[in-house]
């Protein structure tokens, strides 16, 4: 089994999985409760990714972080390299593909807050931090498991982006899923197999995970 | 309640608020001199919404309110419910599900070392014969003990003035008359006024020293309730489909 694109996979799931839970707390909750009007905007261009061809998505990110374009020469100023082809640029990639699995269940728990257990927060605690930390986190625990999970699954399991922005450079952006079209490729199929067994095995893990969270959160 | 029904001339809040909801056009101006004030009206006439109004969690189209000379809401201020120092118990209780009973008794508390959060939690348990009930979660309370857990938050943080929405609605009828009792005694020893919203007639007796009577969003009439209550029973009991 390739041990490298193992690691790199797992590395690149968790700091995804970090990012997407740091964006999608603030993110989630100005879409379950904020009032703006251009908010429809936001929700579907965050859900975007769900119905977007993988190959469309990363051909944009592509051309975007070309050195030709303005935010592709400030990153490059800013990382020492072109984000094309790195595992910067994978982990950007990962982040924008994988953002609708973290923000909706995050969104979806904020909602399902009720009202009235808030506002009394509300007529307690003048501190939103409070609030949101000692109520509100705690009452959308399971929406935070359940993105964190798909976020990490759902990176784990990336191809299409994963290719179009980072190539196939072992070590540095080869992922387990571009290790196995590789093997297959190679006619490697009993490496093949075992490679999609870990991930197969991985995957039903991560869903009995959010399955089991969910009956115990209904009970 | 005697003790907390003898007014004093002090007023405690004016109020001046024109709001709409809905097919309900809120307009109503008053002043609380009494400790105890019963909002007295049918269904959809307006009361809930003007607690809601007062706690802050409403934001009328225009008014004025102010709690001790203290102005919480006019053209210029809007002071967040928390700041207001207002007490608001609803119909339903929302104690947080995640919690237990001491820490959502406690959790309007701030600035006090944890020995006296939990003697001034052990204190409001006690007020609301609920001490034994302490590290019990709200799941496993009954309805009634969940309304005095709320009870008892609501008066933890010392408010200075308490908004109750029916909060009795489906408790005991020995219990609820020893718990006003506890509650009015503390309310008159502090000098916390309460606006409380009743369906009761005999409720309203007991406890009022003032009752504001509000149909459709106008006040109909407002002052001490043996004379307000007595002079229109009848059409009181008509408008609650009791006559």
């Amino acid at each position: 089994m390739d041990q490298q694109a193992i690691f790199l996979t797992f590395r690149l799931a968790a700091l995804t999985t970090l990012i997407l839970l740091a964006i999608s707390v603030p993110l989630g909750y100005w879409l379950a409760f904020g009032k703006a009007r251009w908010k429809p905007l936001v929700e579907a261009a965050v859900a975007l990714p769900l119905v977007l061809p993988p190959t469309v998505l990363g051909f944009y990110l592509l051309v975007l972080m070309a050195p030709r374009t303005a935010i592709g020469r400030a990153v490059s100023v800013l990382l020492g390299h072109p984000l094309a082809f790195s595992f910067a640029g994978l982990l950007a990639g990962s982040v924008i593909f994988s953002l609708p699995f973290a923000v909706q269940p995050v969104t979806s728990g904020f909602r399902s807050v009720d009202r009235e257990i808030l506002e009394a927060a509300e007529l307690l605690s003048p501190r939103p931090g409070k609030i949101l930390t000692r109520v509100l986190l705690p009452l959308v625990r399971p929406g935070l498991l359940t993105a964190a999970v798909l976020a990490f699954t759902h990176t784990v399991g990336e191809f299409g982006v994963v290719l179009m922005i980072g190539g196939n450079i072992p070590g540095v952006t080869r992922t387990l899923s571009i290790s196995i079209y590789d093997q297959v490729q190679d006619f490697a199929y009993a490496q093949a197999n075992h490679t999609a067994l870990l991930l197969l095995g991985f995957s039903f893990l991560a869903l009995l995970i959010i399955y089991r969270n969910r009956g115990n959160a209904s009970v | 309640m005697n003790e907390a029904g003898s007014s004093t001339a002090r007023e405690y809040m004016r109020v001046a608020i024109e709001h709409t909801l809905g097919d309900l056009s809120l307009r109503v101006s008053f002043a609380l001199s009494a400790p105890w004030t019963v909002l007295f009206g049918p269904s959809g006439a307006g009361k809930t919404s003007i607690l809601r109004i007062l706690g802050g969690l409403i934001r009328p189209v225009s008014g004025r309110v102010a709690l001790d000379g203290r102005t919480l809401l006019d053209t210029a201020t809007w002071v967040p419910p928390a700041e207001r120092a207002i007490g608001f118990v609803t119909q339903r209780p929302t104690l947080f599900p995640h919690m237990d009973v001491a820490a959502n008794v406690g959790f309007g508390l701030s600035g006090l070392s944890r020995l006296l959060t939990r003697e001034r939690v052990a204190q409001m348990l006690q007020l609301f014969h609920a001490e034994h009930l302490s590290t019990r979660m709200p799941a496993a309370l009954s309805g009634g003990e969940k309304q005095r857990v709320a009870l008892a938050r609501a008066l933890a943080p010392e408010p200075r003035m308490l908004l109750l929405d029916e909060p009795f609605t489906g408790m005991d009828a020995d219990l609820k008359v020893s718990i006003l009792e506890q509650l009015t005694a503390w309310l008159a020893e502090r000098k916390v006024p309460a606006l409380y919203v009743s369906h009761d007639v005999a409720e309203a007796f007991q406890t009022a020293a003032d009752v504001i009577v509000i149909d459709r969003g106008q006040i109909e009439a407002h002052g001490p309730a043996q004379l307000v209550l007595a002079s229109r029973r009848e059409q009181l009991l008509r408008q609650l489909g009791v006559g």
